[in-house]
């Protein structure tokens, strides 16, 4: 069941002008993530089907801790674990892999459909089922390879960042369980600062190249990663310079606001389409291709 | 745990050890990464995986399975051959400076008094030597005595060095110098550290001697008894603490009171024998607190028989059940499976009948085909539970288990449905001895009941059939207190008022006669007030304070911290008298000031003691009494007569083992441990099974139940069966990740998915090449269909500590090969 | 999935919809409602490991006289100093250890030489239980050892307790095995 919210709206697909009224002001919040005290106990993942009431997936062990090798409609929140040689040892690698709700989000940008998916004012990217069509196109504009078609529902899913919760004024479900703490919720500021200490603090440690990841391709995003090899993101399965495919952007910025002859957006539809099966600009990096059928 | 939870936050440096506590514990695991985030606090891992726990490790150190009494003796020979431990503290509170008699010797793995007949100690060969004038024990503060705990410790480990270390356990020279180093790097006044561990220690042939070498080294840093210190087991289960402490084990009763041997013929008899006396009267004599123990059982007695235990029949001593000899695990199995068993020299029955509320043997093992077989042989068997687990269903257990076919197992099978956790209220103790009520949220689905009441219709029952059939000893069941408002269901409130005790009548004020301390009827405020003439009935001393007349203790909620430490006095309640760390009175140094004023425990400030509750009499000056008040000495024991299988700890290979001692290769494994000898009990050889297995947990399931949950998200996350195999063994044996691969030990064979992995390496052992692989206990032939699998103890040995009978599931040999 | 698209495809050709591509409205956002705005909450401790962290249960009903309560919900409880509403993935699906369907309902019997369970009433169960118990016990008392100490003990029975039981049950379960002269007795804490 859906009900209407008032939460203010700063952006929404597939609209001409603005929807933000500008009567309050609401400051963006975020995730943080710090995968250096990141134990990969799943609890997240777990809090995340219960809070969503997502449907349960059949799994197999294949010989792995991850629970899936990628995300999945009906599993927005997945520990990617990757083992790596590292200064004469080994390190253990887990990262919170889900939305990372960007600044400038690419699946908005590429959605034909009005309101399907929407940014609200403070910050979190949401996919709104009873607007969404199911063309996929967000698939297309995402740098980081999360939304997903949903086959029951013939909808797109994705982590709505418990917007349920935090509109009324809980954090989201995954942060919540965290038990060692590695995830926190607040202010987009407040975590960055967070990031920050806590990346001085790594390099104090010896990590020189600790960072934290929030990266300017995407006007930075509404969860931000501490990384202790930020010299190897790809280790952490996450693109190095992520940033929203050229022809998403060529058609918001440009052909969108001349799509009121509809026949257009059938034409910008089908080049944005071949995105798809295009050069994939960062969706390659080390994702393992999705083995298991859509839900 | 001898601190809390919480208190992790205040350490400088962490030794998780014999235990993987990201993996098992995450929630408590926070305080870890507090300590490392807001106090740059180390955390050191050691482990024969790299696990949950060493990934967010500062420095992870690789050791064989079974060998961590090596390793730890190395750093204890570290920190002293490098003066890095606290010479103040090993002084004022350890037994250091103690002198031991000529009688205590080592020699070639043996400790002095050795009976290779009976595989047995003589321990009177390891006393302390009396002071010739006092009495007392012979004390030298100057540590200098060669014949001191302190100096006899030293040439103990003397063979303990880096290089041995290595030999030993397979950890690389430099990788354990540095462990060494930021260990002991805590052996100052204004540092503290903590030791933690789990099932990974105390389940070995050495187990109890690997936690004692612990102690030992955190007694030497002067860790013990501080906020940040201590030696903390994390306990696995919700309420194993609580089942320890009020009896569930057989050789204790509630409170760790003992159970009554043969020998103890009457309750005078029994007391003095259990009643320890105070051999160091001297200036920091012990408290010596168990000389209180005759209050404790005699209040134990009245709330066990009411008001049918008077003085003249000894508040109902003969009732009580004695014991000769062991009764633990894996008696219980091997004794219903010969169907007899020999004590004190004559033949008695073994168990024909078997009662299991929430435990399921054939899963908990070890050797679960001996299980099975031994509960074929049962008359009966009764299994309250929440979910049809292995035990109840061993009469249809598949056939690698070698089930007699159904048709030829007589044994009667009763499943009764049990409430879940939410479905009935009161209390479980954690692991930092917090008690905390829980509220009953919803009722018990279809006819389930609760296990109080299931348990309370079969006592009922019993007592009738007695009442009206009569039988041996029928005083036993009659005159048992069950005067529970509905004896049916008793309320657990009640029952909890029971465990804390009161007055049954007016108790005097020792400090001024004509004061009452408590009048009839009233709840005692904790156990200094329980009596030793039947004025006053307590069910568990420890918990005594638990539910006062203030009310029930446990179910306080009150945040705050006062200290800033993370005691919490007023959340809920924790035993010993609400106390948040145990021993510390040892936070403090010789005059009452704290080591690290940063961190006190507890203070002396000049009239009492103020902090923590202080494990100690709260007015008693500075110098009065030693701060270990529960051991005859007073002070902590870096050297210990009491233990079964020496007073130091040394190095024993695990009854399973791939090479010989290289210490001492014809005392190889522990010489005091126990072998079973049926014909279900195989021991396998190195030289058949070269490689070292080691059992765990996964963070997503929970022992043998959680894969029962049909449509389970905890299913989702860990569907099933692996084991883990390292890499270069992997390629050797030509085995893909994620194919199926076959694992056998001398027991039996399991099947399974591989997960070749890098966080098991290849180890170096005593100049050999050598392999570790491990696997999850989870699954079994019970569950929800979709996730059964082998059960892991299929393979484990029976072997055991000598001091607590733990079955020796951590270190064993296999062979692997692609299925 | 093609159809969906291929209909929006079609759809947006023949230009059916005119407004396609941009929105002249002022969004407004549909979200989930907050699923235990109005459940119940009971304070409980989680009952797997032994850190004790404090969980919530969230039920249906306001416990009302003609609600049925259910379990719809778990989370952690923020007070609990340990926990601090933090769960492990365990702790967070206590929903599913409540509610899942292969929890025991009734009481079962399975008779000496047989191959399946029977379903038993309690009373019947109870009632053999007792006697099973009374039989053993008359049988396999030993009222002195072998060397003639008074020991009045019952080895003919075992009886063990697991690691979820509360303090109360162990209690009373310690109180009846006394009574009944156990001395097999042991709990989880051994393995």
């Amino acid at each position: 069941m859906s009900v209407q919210q008032n939460l203010e709206i700063r952006r929404s697909s597939a609209s001409v002008w603005g929807s933000q009224s500008g009567m309050r002001s609401v400051p963006t919040v975020s995730k943080y993530i710090d995968t250096t005290t990141c134990i990969g106990c799943k609890a997240c993942e777990a809090a995340c089907i219960e809070w969503n009431d997502l449907r349960h997936i059949a799994t197999e062990q294949t010989g792995t801790y991850q629970t899936l090798p990628t995300l999945h409609a009906e599993y927005w929140n997945l520990i990617r674990f990757n083992e790596r040689d590292f200064d004469g040892g080994l390190v253990w690698l887990m990262r919170k892999d889900q939305c990372m709700h960007c600044e400038e989000p690419g699946c908005l940008a590429a959605c034909p459909a009005p309101g399907a998916i929407v940014q609200y004012a403070n910050g979190i990217v949401d996919v709104n089922p009873d607007q969404c069509i199911g063309c996929k196109y967000c698939e297309t504009g995402c740098p980081f390879d999360v939304p997903r078609f949903h086959q029951t529902t013939g909808k797109m899913a994705k982590c709505t960042l418990c917007v349920d919760r935090v509109s009324v004024g809980l954090e989201p479900a995954c942060i919540k369980a965290c038990p060692t703490g590695c995830l926190q919720f607040g202010t987009k500021d407040d975590m960055v600062a967070l990031g920050a200490r806590r990346v001085e603090q790594l390099k104090s440690n010896g990590f020189t190249n600790a960072l934290l990841y929030n990266p300017e391709g995407v006007h930075g995003t509404g969860v931000v990663t501490v990384l202790a090899h930020g010299d190897h993101p790809e280790w952490y399965q996450l693109p190095r310079d992520p940033h929203v495919p050229i022809l998403v952007r060529f058609w918001k910025s440009f052909l969108r606001p001349l799509g009121a002859i509809a026949i257009f957006g059938a034409v910008i539809g089908a080049l944005t389409h071949y995105t798809k099966f295009g050069p994939k600009e960062v969706r390659g990096v080390d994702a393992p291709d999705r083995n298991l059928p859509d839900a | 745990m001898t601190n809390g939870w919480v208190d992790i936050k205040n350490t400088d440096v962490i030794l998780a050890m014999g235990g993987n506590p990201a993996e098992n514990h995450p929630v408590g695991f926070k305080w870890f990464m507090e300590a490392k985030k807001t106090r740059g606090a180390k955390l050191v891992a050691v482990d024969p995986r790299f696990t949950r726990t060493a990934a967010t490790a500062d420095l992870y150190a690789p050791i064989r399975a079974g060998s961590d009494i090596a390793f730890l003796l190395g750093i204890i020979r570290y920190a002293i051959e490098n003066k890095r431990y606290h010479e103040d503290y090993v002084k004022v509170h350890t037994n250091g400076p103690y002198v031991v008699s000529e009688k205590f010797e080592f020699n070639d793995g043996l400790f002095s008094g050795f009976d290779a007949g009976k595989t047995e100690y003589d321990k009177t060969a390891w006393a302390y030597e009396p002071d010739p004038k006092t009495k007392a024990y012979g004390v030298d503060p100057t540590l200098q005595n060669p014949r001191s705990v302190f100096q006899l410790l030293k040439k103990h480990v003397e063979r303990y060095t880096p290089e041995m270390v290595e030999r030993i356990c397979g950890t690389p020279k430099d990788t354990y110098l540095k462990v060494c180093q930021i260990v002991t790097s805590t052996g100052v006044p204004e540092k503290a550290g903590t030791i933690t561990y789990a099932l990974g220690w105390t389940q070995h042939s050495t187990a109890v001697q690997m936690i004692r070498a612990a102690a030992m080294l955190q007694l030497l840093l002067g860790n013990v008894g501080r906020p940040g210190g201590g030696v903390n087991a994390f306990r696995g289960h919700s309420n194993i603490q609580g089942a320890t402490d009020i009896a569930g084990t057989f050789d204790i009763l509630p409170g760790y009171l003992k159970t009554p041997p043969g020998s103890s013929q009457t309750l005078k008899d029994y007391l003095e024998a259990a009643t320890p006396t105070t051999l160091n009267k001297e200036a920091w004599a012990s408290m010596n607190y168990w000389q209180n123990y005759p209050k404790f059982m005699v209040s134990l007695l009245k709330a066990t028989y009411g008001k049918a235990a008077t003085k003249e029949n000894d508040f109902g001593y003969a009732w009580l059940p004695k014991v000769d000899g062991n009764y633990s695990w894996m008696y219980i199995c091997d004794d219903m499976y010969r169907g007899n068993s020999t004590r004190v020299g004559g033949k008695e029955p073994g168990p024909e009948g078997f009662i299991s509320f929430g435990m399921n043997p054939v899963g908990l093992g070890p050797n679960s085909k001996k299980w099975v077989a031994a509960l074929a042989k049962l008359k009966w068997l009764v299994v309250a539970e929440n979910v049809e687990t292995e035990t109840p269903i061993f009469w249809k257990s598949p056939k690698q288990y070698d089930p007699p076919e159904a048709s030829k197992i007589q044994t009667e099978v009763f499943l009764l449905p049990a409430a879940d956790f939410a479905e009935k209220d009161g209390t479980f103790t954690n692991s930092a001895r917090w008690m905390q009520w829980k509220w009953k949220a919803v009722d018990p689905p279809g006819q389930a009941k609760s296990d109080q009441e299931i348990l309370a219709r079969i006592f009922l029952a019993v007592r009738d059939l007695y009442k009206k059939e009569g039988g041996p000893l029928p005083e036993a069941l009659a005159n048992l207190s069950w005067s529970y408002t509905n004896p049916v269901e008793p309320d657990l409130g009640e029952v909890l008022k029971e465990i804390n005790g009161k007055a049954l009548s007016d108790i005097p004020d020792p400090a001024d006669k004509t004061k009452t301390l408590k009048t009839a009827g009233q709840q005692v405020d904790g156990f200094g007030q329980l009596q030793d003439d039947g004025s006053t009935m307590c069910g568990n001393w420890l918990h005594s304070g638990v539910f006062t007349e203030a009310g029930n203790n446990a179910q306080r909620r009150s945040t705050a911290d006062p200290t800033g430490l993370g005691m919490y006095h007023n959340w809920a309640f924790s035993w010993p008298a609400n106390r948040r760390i145990m021993y510390n009175r040892a936070s403090a140094d010789a005059e009452g000031k704290p080591w690290d004023p940063k961190r006190p425990g507890i203070v002396w400030n000049g009239e009492k003691w103020v902090g923590d509750v202080p494990d100690m009499k709260p007015d008693a000056p500075p110098g009065t009494f030693g701060a270990f008040i529960m051991l005859p000495e007073g002070v902590g024991r870096l050297y210990a007569s009491g233990m079964n299988d020496g007073p130091f700890p040394e190095h024993y290979e695990a009854v399973e083992a791939p090479i010989d001692n290289p210490l001492h290769p014809k005392v190889t494994s522990n010489p005091v441990s126990k072998k079973f000898s049926s014909d279900k009990d195989i021991y396998g050889k190195k030289e058949d099974f070269p490689i070292v297995c080691t059992t765990y947990r996964l963070t997503e399931h929970f022992h043998y139940w959680t894969q029962h949950q049909h449509d389970g998200v905890l299913n989702e996350l860990q569907p099933g069966f692996f084991v883990e195999i390292p890499e270069g063994l992997a390629q050797q044996k030509g085995i893909a990740n994620g194919s199926q691969v076959k694992v056998t030990s001398a027991r039996g064979s399991i099947q399974g998915v591989a997960m070749v992995t890098k966080r098991l390496r290849p180890m170096k052992i005593d100049g050999k090449e050598m392999w570790q692989v491990g696997f999850p206990i989870h699954w079994g032939y019970a569950g929800d269909p979709n996730h059964t699998g082998p059960l892991a103890n299929t393979l484990t040995p029976s072997a055991m500590d000598p001091n607590t009978w733990t079955p020796e599931f951590k270190a064993f040999l296999v062979r692997i090969e692609k299925a | 999935m093609e159809l969906t698209r291929r209909g929006f495809l079609k759809a947006t050709a023949v230009g059916s919809t005119i407004a396609l591509g941009f929105d002249v409205a002022r969004a407004k956002a549909e979200m989930r409602e907050f699923k235990i705005s109005r459940t119940t909450e009971t304070r409980s401790v989680c009952p797997y490991c032994a850190v004790g962290c404090g969980v919530i249960i969230h039920t249906l009903g306001d416990k009302s006289k003609n609600a049925k309560a259910s379990v719809v919900h778990v989370e952690g409880d923020p007070d609990q100093p340990v926990s601090r509403g933090t769960l492990c993935p365990k702790g967070i699906t206590l929903k599913d250890d409540i509610t899942h369907k292969n929890r025991l309902t009734k009481p079962k019997v399975r008779r000496p030489g047989s191959d399946h369970w029977e379903d038993i009433s309690w009373d019947d169960a109870i009632a053999k239980i007792a006697r099973h118990v009374k039989d053993t016990r008359d049988k396999c008392f030993v009222a002195k050892n072998a060397k003639g100490e008074v020991v009045n003990r019952n080895p003919g029975i075992a009886m063990i307790g697991g690691c979820t039981d509360t303090n109360e049950f162990n209690y009373l379960q310690w109180k009846v095995i006394t009574a009944l002269g156990v001395p097999y007795r042991d709990t989880q804490a051994r393995v």
